[in-house]
């Protein structure tokens, strides 16, 4: 493998697991806000409880989410310097405002949250969770923009003499048309993964509760009521995220046409324009010829993905590929087919698959329900597996997708890469760093389980007033530490 | 001004800050390891930074990517040029933050040693190769005339720049242990201040020689460098004045000092080069030539003007709501 590959397997890697555990993080942090928010409204400890708990899934996530997050900032530079070079003048600002505005309220007032239970004001304790979870949206916001610009530049002109796209207006980056329809989906997306798994941890302990009584009863004899909430808030964000991630899916699919038609044609391997044109879900056959042994077909559906209208016409990659040659010389256009096919309709399954789950459990829990049977075990298991893989798949899609451009129509990606580093460099830190990662996933789902299968912690009244720092008794334990 | 010189200094600040802030967590990070001498004593340290190690790396993550916006050459070359150091930064940095959350996850005294040992790794060695970095800003680079790096690791790796990471691993260890008397309390705090005063001759020592080299390597000495070397040094010295006396503010402050002006001494050695080139004066990177465009730079200027103020001001607003002292009594 040449330099080009391997670091197109480390930007690959490194960002599909980095988002992992990102959308969990941006679903997370709200979902905890807004369970700490019905404590203080009730003053019920079954929230405090649910708060505790779901928070600390959430910060063992952060920390992962938080230091994969370096690798991707640095790599621009190590991996893709001529990209950095090409494109720095408009993409950098986005990247440096997203650490500007966003990490720092991130990182800083999630330290307070953590740290602030029983020592600071109560209300101010909640706001530092509030601001945390708004930072995610934040970052989120800045750095789809920056991977908006590369799926359709906007706001910028070419400086022949320096060599590269500059900013002439910054606005129009930070309204990309493809970024209003990214962002909407992209959260959906997340908060699919963090409803599903608090929709799962709950399913989870109430089927135990159920199946052994005398196993979990002891004690805690309201854990079942507030994990059948907690049921309630998870399936339901799931089944809200699922409805919002096809509504915003479809005016991507549409957006997507009109900028990268390439993308759509490949997504549902059209070699042939069509009007108008059916939608397969499934196919066997040579993906990379265009002769299918044996299709599902759903007729004119893929019309109304790309076009609006059930009679629309869908270019197809033979035409476009003519029309770019034409445009930009010689060159295959087109990006893999069978990942673009794939990707594109196992993200949907996924989310689909998660839906339904979703809706099984609100209506197997009704009206003081638990279901017994082991399949319930098995589908809370599978529930935030879903949505995770549906994030990553669409994210494969979409970048993979893009190809063989790294910024749409003005920056080949073999012409991103480095120039001066070697295959030898590369291959060491992919090697690290796939190692690393693998470890990293291992040791997060280990511990989430770990910690999610105790049930809810008990929890001292958290105190009402913050210590004095000179009260009497100012060698009290914290009421966390490390 | 130009833009292009309020971006290189705003950049200065931000290593700076990152140099000062995570250079103290750094320190106690190094200290888990000996200095402390139990587990609880091990978390009283990691506690005392608990609240705020993130928000102090996350100037870095602003420098860099203040430096990709403003200078995106100066970015695009010293990176992939710094390729593997930067591998053993990151791989290192996810280590430690990963051990501060993790460590009391698990439920043996082997899982906690484990990550103790990260911690002191991942705290030791990028203390060490920051400083390895940012001294090669300094003494420039192979680069030819497209600006791209043309050397090895060799080339990066080099006496001077060696020292370079001497100087901020053993100032970190330094500005963590007035740190920690500080910020805590009992017998934490008389080895904290002891071992402080161990320290300071062989940080003003090692300090000297890099400041030396550094404004003196150049055909034309900078006096701004110059002047904030001396300052480097003087400041080190008040520190030590201060500990031995009990002032462990003043002591803090001190050493929160030196690093500021050795970060100054750097990048006023460097202005007006942002990465010099070792082979042909002209292939160099200056701030004129690795700048964004002015309209860029403006934007980003709009942006930094309220928000730093704001960042700085709500982080000092951390520091005060965690001011309390902390000793083995606290911890649960
Ligand atoms: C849609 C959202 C999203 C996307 C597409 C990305 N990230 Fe991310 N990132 C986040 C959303 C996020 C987050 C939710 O805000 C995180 C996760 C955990 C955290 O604390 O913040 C984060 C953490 C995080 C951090 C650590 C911040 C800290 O220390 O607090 C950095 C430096 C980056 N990211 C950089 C990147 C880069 C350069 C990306 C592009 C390749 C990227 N992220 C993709
Ligand atoms: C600022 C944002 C981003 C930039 C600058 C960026 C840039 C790149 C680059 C340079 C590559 C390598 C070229 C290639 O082979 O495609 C790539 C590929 C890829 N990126 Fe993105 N990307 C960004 C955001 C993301 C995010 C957030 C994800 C999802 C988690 C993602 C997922 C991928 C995937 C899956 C690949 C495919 C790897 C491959 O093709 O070998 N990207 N991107
Ligand atoms: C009916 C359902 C859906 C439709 C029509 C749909 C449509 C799309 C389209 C067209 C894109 C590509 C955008 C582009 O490259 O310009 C995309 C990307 C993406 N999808 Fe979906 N999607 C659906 C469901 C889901 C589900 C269930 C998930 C995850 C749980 C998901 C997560 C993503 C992610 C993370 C991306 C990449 C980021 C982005 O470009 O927004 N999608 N989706």
């Amino acid at each position: 493998m040449d330099v080009l590959d391997l670091a197109r397997w480390q930007f690959g890697i490194t960002t599909v697991v980095h988002f992992f555990f990102v959308p969990f993080t941006i679903s997370m942090a709200f979902l905890v806000a807004i369970m700490q928010s019905v404590w203080m409204r009730t003053k019920s400890e079954r929230w405090l409880r649910l708060t505790k708990f779901f928070g600390k899934l959430l910060l063992i996530n952060l920390a992962v989410g938080v230091v994969t997050g370096l690798v991707q900032e640095f790599q621009f530079g190590m991996n893709w310097s001529d990209f950095s070079r090409f494109v720095g003048d408009v993409f950098g600002a986005p990247l440096a405002m997203e650490a500007l505005l966003a990490f720092y309220l991130e990182s800083v007032f999630v330290g307070v949250w953590i740290f602030g239970w029983g020592r600071i004001p109560p209300k101010i304790h909640l706001a530092t969770i509030w601001i945390t979870a708004f930072g995610t949206l934040l970052s989120a916001y800045f750095i789809l923009a920056a991977n908006s610009f590369m799926q359709h530049p906007v706001g910028y002109e070419i400086n022949e003499e320096a060599g590269r796209a500059e900013l002439t207006d910054i606005w129009a980056v930070l309204t990309n048309k493809v970024l209003l329809v990214t962002f909407p989906h992209t959260i959906f997306a997340a908060f699919m993964v963090g409803g599903g798994v608090v929709a799962a941890v709950a399913m989870w302990h109430l089927v135990r509760g159920a199946r052994n009584p005398e196993e979990a009863a002891p004690g805690k004899p309201s854990d079942q009521g507030a994990f059948r909430t907690a049921l309630r808030i998870g399936a339901v964000t799931v089944l809200v995220g699922g409805i919002g991630v096809a509504v915003s899916g479809d005016f991507q699919g549409k957006v997507m046409t009109e900028v990268q038609p390439m993308k759509m044609a490949a997504a549902e391997a059209l070699y042939e324009t069509q009007q108008p044109a059916p939608f397969s879900l499934f196919t066997i056959g040579t993906l990379d010829g265009s002769k299918a042994i044996y299709s599902i077909e759903v007729p004119r559906l893929l019309s109304f993905l790309a076009t609006g209208s059930f009679d629309g016409k869908v270019e197809g990659i033979n035409d476009l590929q003519a029309q770019y040659e034409e445009e930009f010389g010689p060159g295959d256009y087109s990006p893999n087919i069978p990942v673009t096919y794939w990707t594109f309709r196992m993200m949907i399954t996924m989310g689909g698959l998660a839906g339904l789950i979703a809706l099984w459990q609100l209506w197997a829990t009704r009206r003081g329900r638990v279901p017994t049977s082991p399949w319930a075990l098995r589908a809370a298991a599978v529930l935030p597996v879903l949505p995770l893989a549906g994030n990553a798949l669409g994210w494969i899609f979409t970048e993979m997708g893009r190809q063989p451009w790294l910024v749409f129509g003005l920056m080949p990606t073999a012409s991103g890469v480095s120039p001066s580093t070697t295959a030898r460099t590369v291959f060491i830190s992919l090697a690290a760093f796939t190692v690393l990662y693998a470890g990293l996933t291992w040791l997060w789902v280990h511990l989430l389980v770990k910690h999610a299968r105790p049930g809810l912690p008990d929890v001292a009244a958290v105190p009402a007033v913050p210590d004095e720092p000179d009260a009497d008794d100012a060698d009290k334990p914290l009421s966390f530490a490390y | 001004m130009e833009l292009s010189t309020l971006w290189f200094l705003l950049i200065a600040v931000l290593w700076i800050g990152y140099l000062a802030l995570e250079g103290f967590d750094f320190g106690v990070g190094m200290l888990t390891r000996r200095f402390a001498r139990d587990d609880t004593e091990r978390r009283v340290l990691i506690n005392t930074i608990g609240p705020v190690w993130d928000g102090n790396e996350v100037w870095v993550i602003t420098a860099v990517g203040a430096t990709f916006a403003a200078f995106p050459e100066w970015y695009a070359t010293a990176w992939s040029a710094y390729y593997l150091p930067l591998v053993l930064i990151l791989l290192t940095l996810i280590g430690r933050g990963l051990a501060f959350e993790y460590r009391a996850k698990g439920d043996t005294a082997t899982w906690r040693n484990r990550w103790d040992l990260v911690i002191f790794a991942g705290s030791a060695i990028p203390a060490f190769v920051w400083g390895v970095l940012l001294a090669a800003f300094v003494q420039g680079l192979p680069l030819d005339a497209g600006h791209d790096f043309v050397g090895d690791l060799g080339d990066v790796v080099t006496p001077y720049t060696l020292l370079g990471g001497v100087v901020t691993l053993s100032l970190s260890l330094l500005h963590g242990a007035h740190y920690l008397g500080l910020k805590t309390v009992g017998e934490i705090r008389e080895r904290a201040r002891r071992l402080a005063g161990r320290l300071a001759v062989p940080v003003v020592v090692v300090l000297a020689g890099f400041l030396g080299w550094t404004v003196l390597r150049g055909d034309s000495p900078s006096w701004a460098a110059g002047a904030a070397a001396i300052v480097a040094v003087l400041a080190v010295a008040a520190g030590a004045t201060a500990n031995a006396r009990g002032r462990e503010g003043w002591a803090f402050t001190a050493t929160f000092a030196t690093v500021a002006a050795v970060g100054a001494t750097l990048f006023a050695a460097l202005y007006p080069d942002v990465l010099p080139s070792t082979l042909d004066t002209a292939n160099g990177l200056t701030t004129t030539n690795a700048s964004s465009s002015d309209y860029t730079l403006t934007v980003m200027t709009w942006v930094a003007v309220p928000f730093v103020p704001l960042v700085l001001a709500y982080q000092s607003w951390v520091y005060w709501m965690f001011r309390k002292r902390i000793g083995v009594q606290h911890i649960p």
